[in-house]
């Protein structure tokens, strides 16, 4: 086993060159492309130049389930191949066991620097397993210029969006524009669609699908209204195929004009205001709505970690590097640079910050107010209460289940996921 | 020999057979502990398995059905004299030679939603109103998965098929027109008799293949639950989930329908061949 993940690792390893030096080697597996790959690649050369240490850099496998399974099959095999692992923030849950305890390295004051529910999804058993590294939340994408020639404010609450995107879905298709749509989302049975649903049902004030304690909370009335407003969507404000959308897709039906509202998370942000783009500067990002009156804004929480594994041969260096790569300044860098997102709220006042990202200003209440997935309480079962989830979820979608009819069926199916509710 | 194949076949099978009694994950292969019969009971008591196997045998009846149909039609076309027999060989090949994954993958973008060129055609001829989501909706998303099932292995049947008709004696033929018998009494009073054992094995051979069919759907239609083989399960278990204990045991009751499927065929075929002579 061992041996054929030093394969695999084999493969994929890129070994860039690190300024010679007489400290310890220490590698670092930094998923993404692009931008965000050259973003860690500078920040932890920087480390190395500070500390005399060199880094290696392993590209894992691109889908996140590929990447799960890999890192697990490393680590249950014991390898030191990798010291310091980029991880889902819906993974501490899964993986945690194999990685050290930062929170005594740290310290309390840079603990206390991140937010809470980051912190929160990083903490296992009270072990703080990974270091907050950038956040991501959802956020809704508006076109201010439909919302002002049409006399609506931005929407506060969801039953405001629907008529709103109504209202200006029927205006804009009397003018001749028949392929608008009042709101796109992500909607196929995947990961996405417990992102958004986790939204819906949150505004509600309807709870996490399982609370922190592991006690199984969905079927209450808040979560079947939640749904039953969704599903009133599919086919009047939103397209049909929506039920297939994943981020992409949304943005691709926002992008070229064809929607009033976008759910997304902020990457979209610099893709729809770029030259290419039909809405550019059109756009305005706000809080998603709240789920009438008595509701909150909610967010899911998403974003990545990083972790420490405890076979690695030189703990402490790679400790310093996680530490140094989550920290203050380098979060200020990624911001400025690679309008990466901070887990640091203080960041999102920063003047430099702000000045590289107007946009931050929007997103911060976002993120500070973001919902965590119940990746604590479910541990290595998460993935299967997602997929029970969102596999629920679409049924009641597509029209084949009604909400409050399903809601107890996948109470039960939970029950049975947990194995009797012993998580 | 039977070292060979004890190596490459039997072992992995019985550690498959062995894990589905233990509660080991991807993360535990070393420090797992036997749990019995719990997960084929779990397996037993969980609807989406149910479901999977439903769809496996709606898939597997229905896409074999088809295309032993038109297999026979495209082998009784073939097997005629026409000009250019050779090159209409080759291209109904074709669809067999390309990998399933790439087919499937080619299909999912002709069925796209959006831009796909089924909706374009079937709106261009006025046959639906509007772009539908042929993957997306549950009540398409298993015939779409049938029907590329049917395009891509139809070739191979027809061509099992068509070996067997060129095997057939003349003489009878001969004999049967000089005694003016009406062709469709010719075809299934000799053709069909005759080639009935080639018929047999392909039919087994496509159902065991049906069977496990695990790439259409992963491609087409990732887990979702209205088109989740078997195999699919088995997978999402094994790999999403970590659980190798109860991934195992979907894995080891999918051989076991193939063991029985393949036992069923065989018997039954050979009963019906003894009781015809």
């Amino acid at each position: 086993m061992a041996r054929r993940c030093a394969l695999l690792l084999a493969g994929v390893l890129t070994a860039l060159s690190a300024l010679p030096a007489a400290g310890a080697t220490v590698t670092l597996a930094c998923s993404g492309l692009g931008i965000s790959f050259d973003l860690c690649r500078d920040g932890a050369q920087e480390w190395a130049r500070r500390s005399g240490n060199e880094v290696r850099f392993v590209s894992p496998p691109k889908g996140a389930s590929e990447q799960l399974a890999l890192y697990q099959q490393l680590l249950a095999a014991g390898s030191p191949d990798i010291d310091v692992f980029q991880i889902d923030v819906v993974w501490p849950g899964i993986l945690g066991t194999y990685f050290i305890d930062l929170k005594d390295r740290a310290g309390p004051d840079t603990v206390g620097r991140h937010l809470p529910a980051m912190i929160e999804a990083a903490t296992v058993k009270g072990r703080l397993v990974a270091m907050p590294w950038f956040a991501d939340a959802g956020v809704l994408y508006a076109r201010k210029d439909l919302l002002e020639a049409h006399g609506r404010p931005v929407p506060e609450t969801w039953e405001e969006l629907q008529d709103t995107a109504a209202l200006i879905q029927r205006a804009e298709r009397a003018a001749g524009r028949d392929r608008m749509w009042g709101y796109v989302w992500q909607g196929r049975a995947y990961e996405g669609l417990t992102v958004n649903a986790l939204e819906w049902i949150a505004s509600r004030n309807g709870g996490t699908i399982v609370a922190p304690d592991g006690a199984i909370t969905i079927d209450n009335p808040q979560a079947a209204a939640a749904l039953a407003m969704a599903r009133g969507w599919v086919g009047s404000i939103s397209p049909p195929g929506v039920l297939n959308y994943m981020e992409e897709e949304a943005r691709g039906v926002f992008q070229s004009g064809n929607a009033v509202f976008m759910r997304n998370w902020p990457y979209a942000w610099t893709l729809v205001n770029a030259a290419d783009s039909a809405v550019g500067g059109k756009v305005a990002v706000v809080p998603l709505p709240k789920g009438g009156p008595e509701g909150r804004h909610a967010s899911t929480l998403g974003g990545q970690m990083l972790a420490v594994s405890k076979y690695s041969a030189h703990a402490d260096e790679a400790a310093d590097l996680a530490l140094y790569l989550t920290g203050l300044d380098e979060q200020k860098r990624r911001a400025i640079h690679g309008a990466s997102n901070p887990t640091i709220p203080a960041l999102y006042e920063d003047a430099e910050v702000v000045a590289a990202n107007p946009f931050f200003a929007e997103l911060a209440e976002s993120i500070t107010n973001a919902v965590n997935r119940p990746a604590q309480a479910t541990g290595m079962r998460y993935n299967q209460v997602s997929a029970e989830f969102y596999a629920n979820v679409h049924e009641v979608l597509t029209g084949r289940r009604d909400a409050k009819a399903m809601l107890p069926d996948l109470e039960q199916a939970l029950v049975r996921v947990s194995r009797g509710g012993r998580w | 020999m039977l070292v060979v194949l004890a190596g490459v076949a039997g072992w992995p099978l019985f550690r498959t057979v062995f894990f589905s009694f233990t509660d080991a994950t991807l993360a535990t292969l070393d420090g797992f502990q036997g749990v019995g019969l719990d997960n084929y009971l779990w397996l037993m008591r969980d609807p989406v398995w149910w479901r999977a196997v439903w769809n496996t045998l709606v898939f597997t009846v229905v896409s074999v059905g088809i295309e032993t149909a038109l297999g026979l039609g495209i082998a009784l076309i073939l097997n005629a004299h026409l000009p250019g027999r050779g090159l209409l060989r080759a291209a109904v090949l074709i669809p067999w030679a390309i990998p399933t994954v790439v087919s499937a993958q080619m299909w999912g973008w002709m069925f796209h939603d959006l831009y796909g060129v089924v909706n374009a055609i079937l709106m261009g001829l006025g046959l639906i109103a509007e772009p539908r989501a042929w993957t997306a909706d549950p009540d398409l998303a298993l015939p779409v998965v049938i029907a590329v099932d049917v395009w891509k292995s139809t070739p191979f049947m027809a061509l099992l098929i068509l070996a067997a008709l060129q095997m057939l004696p003349r003489d009878l033929y001969e004999a049967a027109r000089v005694d003016g018998v009406h062709p469709v009494r010719v075809f299934v009073r000799i053709t069909l008799p005759l080639i009935r054992p080639a018929l047999m094995v392909a039919v087994l051979f496509r159902t065991l293949d049906a069977l496990r069919v695990f790439d259409l759907m992963y491609v087409l239609t990732g887990n979702s639950r209205s088109t989740m083989s078997m195999s699919v399960y088995a997978r999402q278990y094994l790999i999403d989930f970590q659980d190798v204990g109860y991934g195992s045991a979907a894995a080891t009751v999918l051989v076991l329908v193939l063991a029985v499927a393949t036992v069923l065929a065989v018997t039954l075929g050979r009963v019906r061949v003894d009781a015809g002579r």
